[in-house]
């Protein structure tokens, strides 16, 4: 049997990356709500806050830890499955990565301490600053490895010498070109992303009739957000695209299914990309939507797949599928936001059962489509997995593909236990709800009673709080 | 003129190391000691006293891993694929008895979680020594990149440092205790200590014995004059400071066990950089053959001598905010 190496690093490493940024999508959001909890919490001193900011917080230590896990993983993969790919470009990507270390992991695995540890021990304004920090090592984080990622799509600000790439300008190795789009649009994806979640456990209180106080606040502080951000995404994603088209023009036409570039593209509802007979099977199209959409003229033109040979052209069907999710999901969310909203407006938020059934079971939404939107901009990269300096089959490491289809069967087999025992116990711990524990706190107890709270609290909490 | 930029790098690079060997060391530790009560109220104890800290411990095997591709490219692009199944064992230990932190705490039985707690803290300090050892006894390069066998790394040798490291941090950890808890976990980390500490004197004992007699290269750089009249207080030290550890065991005194330890854990750090300056990767690439350029090199330098004393600010600051001891049945967060 002939097993190819790079087809099973590239699997590899597209499992535990995506794997991790399960966690990133979930926490980066999470740490500013739990955040702006605190915030509410010690400006209005009411109670509602300081237990919804408590009951977030177990969820994120739990998301947290296994976003920090598969994280350390990934930094070592580069090392382990792209050992070319450390030297090539080593000397430019290296250090994003070493400022991202001294920057935002330290500070989030720090204060990370004191939001879960410390409330007994620090004076709440600390406590909500820890929370704050936290928040902005996560962002900090997504900072410097998307400048990281979007070098590796839009390389600037470096000379290639004997084939290895050397730093020129910094500035301009950090802010290249589609690293302003990326950024707003993970960070903004991010946010999305919490925000159906918390939007869904609001959701499933108020059906269930539990913790309707808390839920109202959920779902309002939710709505509130999402109103803005989800119609700002459709905006964002579309300047990203464009400048995509700039840089990147073949991995839009994977994007939209676009084979020939001398006629006006039509954007694909739904189509089969055929890439032996270049042609799109079965299309449901908008005659010259593609068009408009990126040249804002119907007759405009841009490059199409067949300009470039076929061994230079990305997958096309998992970009062209990956892209539609995303999509699907981006203008679903615009709607379960804006109609949200409008009842909010009307006064039936929390009466209309039949938008809480929907939204209480699309709290996943968010996951999908950042998954969806890296497939998009990850394959449609390929064959390089630096553009136009290094291609993905060169960067591989000199190990044997058993070794890779061993380790591969490992992580799927570890991952899979404790994804599923992760996504088990904040389920659980989603059902207990928010708990009054702080009211002692209000009341001005003294901090150390904590075990008997616990013991009250029933055996499964064991202690946590 | 930038000959001494890879010599900073490598100092900056040696500190990450030895602060994850010593940090990641006693949370690790307590891991490997934790099958020794069966109490798990006890249990609680031990954990508590590290949780706040762990997270930011293990970063520090982070900025080593990261330190060393930003700074040595070429030395991350052999060492990765030379230690490719250590590594990944490694990290998925890792996986497990991190998340075990939190699983264990909200699951109803323990029992599952306190077994990837300690399996994953004591693989994950094997598989550290083992990568130790083999780099210690060479890996074999040409042109630049690794060209050896995948189970290179598997030699008695190295089988010993990874046991050694798993003493070496149960020692760490018990130290610990003893420093952060009261009441029986203390009483039985006193015990472990003493038993560590002789488990760990064997294993240096056979390290100093075995790297000279098979490595000539090692044994030239002890034994040779000069180098003998500079280097004999090393092994002397080592003496001191593991009478000391001992005699500050049984005179039950709270800290001094645990800097002992870590001097003790310097020492042979020490012992090792001296038997492989100035070969980052023994026996061939050195500190220069490996560098980044010295612009990307500059670069970092810049951030990291303005970030790196922030951060030890902060971290200096979470000991020091949970400061005190943990007491049997206190609770968690
Ligand atoms: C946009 C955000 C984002 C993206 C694209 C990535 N990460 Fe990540 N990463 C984070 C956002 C994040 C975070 C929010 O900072 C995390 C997630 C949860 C957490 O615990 O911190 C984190 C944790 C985390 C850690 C552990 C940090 C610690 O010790 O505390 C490492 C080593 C990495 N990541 C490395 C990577 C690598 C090598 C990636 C790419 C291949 C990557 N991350 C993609
Ligand atoms: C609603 C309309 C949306 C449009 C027009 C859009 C557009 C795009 C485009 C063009 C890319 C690829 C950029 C490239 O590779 O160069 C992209 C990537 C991505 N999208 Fe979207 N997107 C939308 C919605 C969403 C939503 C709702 C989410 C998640 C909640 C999301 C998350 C992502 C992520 C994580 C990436 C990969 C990172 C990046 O390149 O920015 N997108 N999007
Ligand atoms: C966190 C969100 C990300 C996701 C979900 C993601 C997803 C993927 C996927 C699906 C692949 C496989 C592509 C293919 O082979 O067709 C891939 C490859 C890769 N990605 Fe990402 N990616 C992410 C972020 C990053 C970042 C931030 C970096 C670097 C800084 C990165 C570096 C790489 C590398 C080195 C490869 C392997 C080579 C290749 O196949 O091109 N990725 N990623």
């Amino acid at each position: 049997m002939d097993l190819d190496p790079v087809l099973l690093a590239r699997i590899q490493f597209a499992f535990t990356v995506t794997f991790h940024i399960i966690f990133p999508s979930f926490t980066i959001g999470l740490s500013a709500y739990i955040a702006t909890l605190g915030v509410m919490w010690l400006r209005t001193d009411e109670e509602r806050y300081h237990r919804l900011m408590r009951f977030w917080t177990k969820i994120f230590a739990v998301s947290f830890a296994m976003g920090v896990v598969s994280g350390i993983v990934l930094s070592y993969q580069f090392g382990t499955n792209w050992s070319r790919f450390s030297v090539v470009v080593g000397n430019v990507v290296g250090p994003l990565i070493g400022y991202e270390v001294l920057t935002a992991f330290f500070l989030e695995a720090t204060f990370l301490g004191i939001l879960l540890f410390g409330f007994d021990r620090v004076p709440p304004w600390l406590y909500v600053l820890a929370a704050g920090i936290v928040a902005a090592g996560t962002a900090m984080s997504a900072f410097w490895i998307l400048a990281a990622n979007s070098w590796m799509q839009t390389p600037a600000g470096h000379e290639i010498r004997g084939g290895i790439a050397y730093p020129a300008d910094w500035i301009g190795i950090i802010f290249n070109p589609s690293f302003p789009y990326r950024m707003a649009h993970m960070l903004n994806a991010a946010y999305l992303t919490t925000g159906f979640v918390v939007l869904a456990v609001g959701a499933r209180y108020l059906l269930a009739g539990k913790f309707t106080e808390d839920a109202r606040t959920m779902m309002r502080m939710a709505i509130g957000l999402l109103v803005i951000l989800a119609p700002l995404q459709l905006f964002i994603g579309d300047q990203h695209g464009l400048n995509t088209l700039k840089h990147q023009p073949i991995k839009v036409a994977a994007m939209e299914g676009h084979w020939d570039g001398s006629k006006p593209g039509d954007f694909h509802i739904f189509a089969w990309p055929d890439e032996k007979a270049e042609t799109n099977r079965f299309a449901i199209s908008i005659p010259r939507g593609s068009s408009l959409i990126l040249t804002h003229d119907p007759n405009g033109l841009f490059p199409g797949l067949k300009s470039v040979p076929a061994s230079e052209r990305p997958p096309v069907p998992s970009v062209f599928f990956a892209f539609r999710v995303m999509l699907g999901i981006g203008f679903f969310m615009i709607a379960a936001a804006l109609f949200g909203a409008w009842l909010w407006w009307r006064g039936r938020l929390f009466e209309t059962r039949w938008y809480l059934h929907i939204v209480s079971f699309t709290w996943w939404t968010g996951f999908i489509a950042v998954i969806a939107g890296w497939i998009v901009t990850e394959s449609g990269r390929q064959p390089w997995i630096a553009q136009g300096i290094l291609r993905t089959a060169d960067a591989i490491s000199p190990v044997p593909a058993t070794s890779i289809l061993g380790t591969l069967v490992l992580f799927v087999v570890c991952y899979g236990i404790v994804f599923s025992m992760g996504i088990y116990y904040i389920n659980r711990l989603i059902a207990q709800g928010p708990q009054g524990r702080a009211l002692e706190h209000a009341t001005g107890l003294p901090n150390r009673p904590i075990a008997a709270a616990g013991a009250a609290a029933g055996d499964a909490m064991s202690g946590r709080h | 003129m930038e000959w001494y930029l890879p010599v900073i790098w490598a100092a900056l690079i040696g500190t990450a190391v030895a602060m994850y060997v010593i940090l990641d060391g006693f949370d690790l530790g307590i891991g490997i000691l934790f099958p020794f009560t069966r109490n798990e109220s006890e249990r609680d104890q031990m954990m508590r006293s590290i949780a706040p800290f762990w997270d930011g411990n293990e970063t520090w095997l982070v900025l080593g891993g990261g330190g060393l591709w930003v700074a040595f490219p070429t030395a991350y692009a052999v060492i990765m694929p030379a230690f490719y199944l250590p590594v990944i064992v490694m990290l998925l230990a890792l996986v497990f008895r991190g998340v075990a932190f939190e699983f264990r705490l909200v699951s109803k039985s323990k029992t599952a979680w306190n077994f990837a707690f300690v399996a994953g803290s004591t693989l994950a300090a094997f598989s550290q020594g083992v990568i130790l050892g083999a780099l210690i006894q060479g890996v074999t390069v040409q042109n630049g990149a690794f060209a050896g066998g995948h189970f290179d790394w598997a030699t008695p040798f190295a089988l010993l440092c990874g046991f050694s490291l798993i003493a070496g941090y149960a020692l760490l950890g018990a130290a610990w205790l003893i420093m952060k808890t009261e009441g029986p976990v203390t009483e039985r980390a006193r015990g472990q200590a003493k038993i560590c500490l002789l488990l760990v004197l064997g294993c240096m004992g056979a390290v100093s014995l075995w790297t000279p007699l098979s490595i000539p290269r090692i044994a030239e750089r002890w034994f040779s004059s000069p180098n003998i009249f500079f280097l004999w207080p090393v092994p002397v030290l080592t003496a001191l400071v593991a009478f000391g550890l001992w005699r500050w065991i049984e005179a039950r005194r709270d800290v001094l066990p645990f800097v002992a330890s870590i001097a003790l854990f310097l020492l042979g750090y020490l012992g090792l950089v001296i038997s492989s300056y100035p070969y980052l990767v023994p026996p061939s690439l050195t500190v220069w053959d490996t560098a980044a350029v010295p612009a990307s090199q500059i670069f970092m330098l810049i951030g990291t001598l303005f970030l790196l004393p922030i951060v030890l600010g902060y971290v200096v600051f979470i000991y020091w905010l949970f400061r005190g001891k943990v007491r049997e049945g206190e609770s968690y967060h």
